[in-house]
């Protein structure tokens, strides 16, 4: 298994991410671009854990730092919390982004006024 | 070249492939169905990887709920059928920092690691995983369980408009 080509995976999809949030108008799609970042942060996790259990074979860790035991597929787990992560802000975001439609009927956020306007508020 | 490295190869390829889709097409629902084959495609990734249960739960849930949730959205914001010209911006500034940023980082890491073989690891199998995430990382756990339960109170409170400010309150 050569590393480098699932990292050079997640770099390219991080940067497919961030392409797309700048680029894109429409929230939802921009809320999926994210969702591509987020993949691709999750692939270097796991990628990273599988290189360097297969490199340490072996080492000896300091016991004082690790009371429970030594620590296995941290990569993993952090996937894991991240995708829970992901899975959060999707629910918070879409609410927020079907509350706007709600309000104004347009999901474009190059749109969204940033200072206070009396006369639109018309809930 | 073994038959993990190919295997690698043609699912990071199939990953970023459609990962590009997602952010040029101009169908919304196709930009999210395309979603569904990058997020499938890395799923695939993480089995190669050893990371079992990371796959699935990557289809479970992203696969399963969240672009469920935003095929949704697509609909509850009346998105037209046909190909929408506004959907974008201009390209430039995108471009630029965008394809900054990931090549820079594939660079970067592909200088970082050049060629070097690795032998696969052992894989994380539910057990193993729920020894760690129960032993090792219970408290984080347990502080996420927490913010899912305040995602979900966010997002009801949110979408109702009965609760909240009320138009009185407002300095």
């Amino acid at each position: 298994m050569h590393a480098v080509i699932p990292y050079v995976t997640g770099a390219l999809l991080f940067g497919l991410g961030v392409y797309g949030v700048l680029r894109r108008r429409n929230a939802i799609l921009v809320l999926m671009a994210v969702e591509l970042m987020l993949n691709a942060v999750n692939l270097i996790f796991v990628t990273a854990d599988a290189a360097v259990r297969a490199t340490l074979v072996g080492v000896q860790i300091e016991s004082w730092a690790y009371p429970n035991g030594r620590p296995a597929h941290s990569g993993g787990v952090f996937a894991l919390f991240v995708i829970v992560l992901a899975a959060a802000e999707v629910g918070v975001g879409l609410a927020i982004v079907l509350q706007y439609y709600r309000m104004r009927r347009a999901v474009h956020v190059d749109e969204v006024a940033l200072h206070h306007d009396d006369e639109q508020v018309s809930r | 070249m073994t038959v993990a490295d190919v295997l690698l190869l043609a699912l990071g390829a199939v990953a970023v492939g459609s990962g590009a889709a997602v952010v040029t097409s101009t169908h919304l629902v196709r930009s999210g169905l395309y979603l569904v084959i990058s997020l499938g495609a890395v799923a695939g990734l993480y089995l190669v990887l050893g990371a079992e249960l990371v796959a699935w739960v990557q289809i479970l849930v992203y696969v399963g709920a969240v672009v469920v949730l935003l095929l949704f959205a697509v609909m509850l914001t009346r998105a037209p059928i046909g190909p929408s010209r506004d959907l974008d911006r201009p390209a430039w500034p995108a471009l630029i920092v965008g394809g900054g940023v990931g090549l820079g980082l594939a660079v970067l890491l592909a200088d970082a690691f050049r060629w070097t073989l690795y032998d696969r690891p052992a894989p994380g199998t539910t057990e193993r995983m729920g020894t760690q995430i129960f032993g090792q990382w219970v408290l984080p756990f347990e502080v996420l369980s927490i913010l899912l339960l305040a995602a979900l109170v966010g997002a009801i409170v949110l979408s109702r408009p009965d609760i909240g400010a009320r138009k009185g309150d407002e300095a």
